[in-house]
């Protein structure tokens, strides 16, 4: 009787998802990495302040989205298949090195994952890098995005990003886009987390909902 | 009319005219109607993004004095063959208010044949000029009270003596909405962004166009359905302007 009047909510049987936004972006001396914190399991929201930048390395650092847990896995598998990469070696690993592995792995299980990892970072050969790694590609650009929210910003970001930008210009690119996003992408919201790696290091930043920028609304 | 195991529906008219045509005639009137067949069929969405939506990007926006209304300008057929590369989809229904379509075009079509005759009655009847809500709302009681068959969803723009420059959309449901911009069409997704964070109330026809060339221009780039020419219409209180920026005006972005 009780099961019929309450019965078993449906986000118990749905797949957890981080529906999500990612954005990782160049700038000149290392990268910024941006995502939402929302993670959606059908219609509910079961997790309002997930960080999805997940670190590889010191200076590495990848953007989880798709299934949360299929990206979740991919992540720490990689994280332990580059220290092993590394081994006793004083130097950093190669940015491409990291992104290759992640490729390997959604390549090999293509059909069994859905999950995409955007990885960027910084490393001594060649500065800050993007690399996007959808379904097994591997393809290093100027600047990626992912996650089901990207579709509403592809617009923003082709008129809006420039070669050379500064830090401080990269990060407010970043922000602005995630916030648009957010505004627009249902599975996409709560705060903004933004990680900046160049030379010294990574600095991670937690941009509160409030705190966002505000764009034009009725 | 069978065509490549395919049954069309024809009018009887249509019918009788294919069978009076030969040759080269002949072989125009059949890839004209598969055409028209795969247009409509075509509402059969194939972008994964959002809803039910034929290939397009279509937008409007207020400025300071007027409305530009805009399109692109590609009819495609399934995901790979453009039909049309110059077509024009913002269709006139009265002197000052436009409207273009977002979804099937023979809905779309059928729709706005019908709005046109009863705004130009009313019109008549009302011995002014038709308020553009006239014109959306007859739109709005044809889309609702139709919701079932219909699978299309409009924007009016135009401007009236009592209210100036307006758009209103009606969605696919029949909901009635006023907004000072507005974007449809499976291209729409790309430029949420761009239109949210660019958009200004009050903008000088200038700025307006530049605007909407921009957004436009931004999801042909990316949608593989949207393409060709930027169709614009600028309404304004004194006159309704057709600017078409060719393929080679648009603006480029940082990638091209």
């Amino acid at each position: 009787m009780s099961e019929e009047l309450f019965p078993e909510p449906e986000w118990l049987s749905e797949e957890v998802k981080t529906g999500t936004t990612i954005i990782a972006v160049t700038f000149d001396g290392g990268v910024v990495l941006g995502s939402d914190s929302r993670v959606s399991a059908g219609e509910s929201v079961v997790n309002r302040v997930m960080n999805k930048l997940s670190p590889l390395h010191d200076k590495i650092y990848c953007a989880l989205s798709g299934s949360a847990a299929d990206a979740q896995t991919i992540a720490e598998i990689v994280n332990y298949q580059l220290d092993v990469h590394i081994g006793h070696s004083e130097d950093d690993p190669l940015v491409c090195s990291a992104a290759t592995l992640v490729k390997n792995i959604s390549y090999k299980y293509k059909e069994e994952l859905s999950a995409h990892l955007i990885v960027a970072g910084w490393d001594r050969k060649k500065g800050g890098q993007v690399y996007a790694t959808l379904n097994g590609l591997l393809s290093r650009q100027p600047f990626a995005i992912g996650g089901s929210g990207s579709f509403y910003i592809n617009g923003f970001v082709d008129a809006e990003y420039r070669k050379n930008m500064t830090k401080r210009e990269s990060q407010e690119f970043v922000v602005n886009a995630l916030t648009l996003a957010m505004g627009r992408d249902g599975s996409s919201g709560g705060v903004a987390y933004v990680v900046t790696i160049d030379k010294d290091g990574a600095e991670e930043k937690c941009v509160l909902g409030n705190e966002l920028p505000k764009f034009f609304d009725e | 009319m069978r065509l490549a195991n395919t049954s069309v529906a024809v009018s009887d008219e249509r019918a009788h005219t294919a069978q009076s045509l030969s040759g080269d005639a002949y072989a125009t009137f059949i890839h004209d109607l598969y055409v028209e067949f795969l247009i409509m069929d075509s509402h059969h969405s194939y972008s994964q993004v959002k809803g039910v939506s034929t290939g397009t990007t279509i937008l409007a926006v207020k400025f300071n004095g007027g409305v530009i209304i805009g399109s692109d300008s590609r009819a495609s057929m399934g995901e790979s063959y453009v039909s049309s590369k110059t077509i024009n989809k913002l269709i006139q229904v009265h002197d000052r208010i436009f409207c273009c379509i977002a979804g099937s075009l023979a809905d779309a079509q059928a729709v706005t044949k019908m709005a046109k005759f009863q705004l130009s009655f009313h019109s008549i009847q009302m011995e002014s000029p038709p308020l553009v809500k006239a014109a959306a709302s007859i739109m709005r009681e044809l889309c609702y009270n139709n919701k079932e068959e219909l699978q299309a969803g409009f924007i009016t723009a135009g401007w009236d003596r009592k209210k100036g420059p307006q758009i209103y959309v009606v969605s696919l449901g029949g909901m009635l909405l006023s907004q000072p911009y507005t974007i449809g069409g499976s291209g729409s997704t790309y430029i949420y962004g761009y239109v949210d964070a660019k958009f200004k109330p009050d903008m000088s026809l200038e700025e307006a166009t530049q605007f909407s060339t921009n957004a436009l221009a931004l999801a042909m780039g990316r949608d593989n359905v949207s393409g060709g020419v930027v169709h614009l219409v600028v309404i304004t209180e004194a006159e309704v302007k057709h600017v078409v920026v060719p393929g080679n005006k648009l603006p480029k972005f940082h990638d091209e």
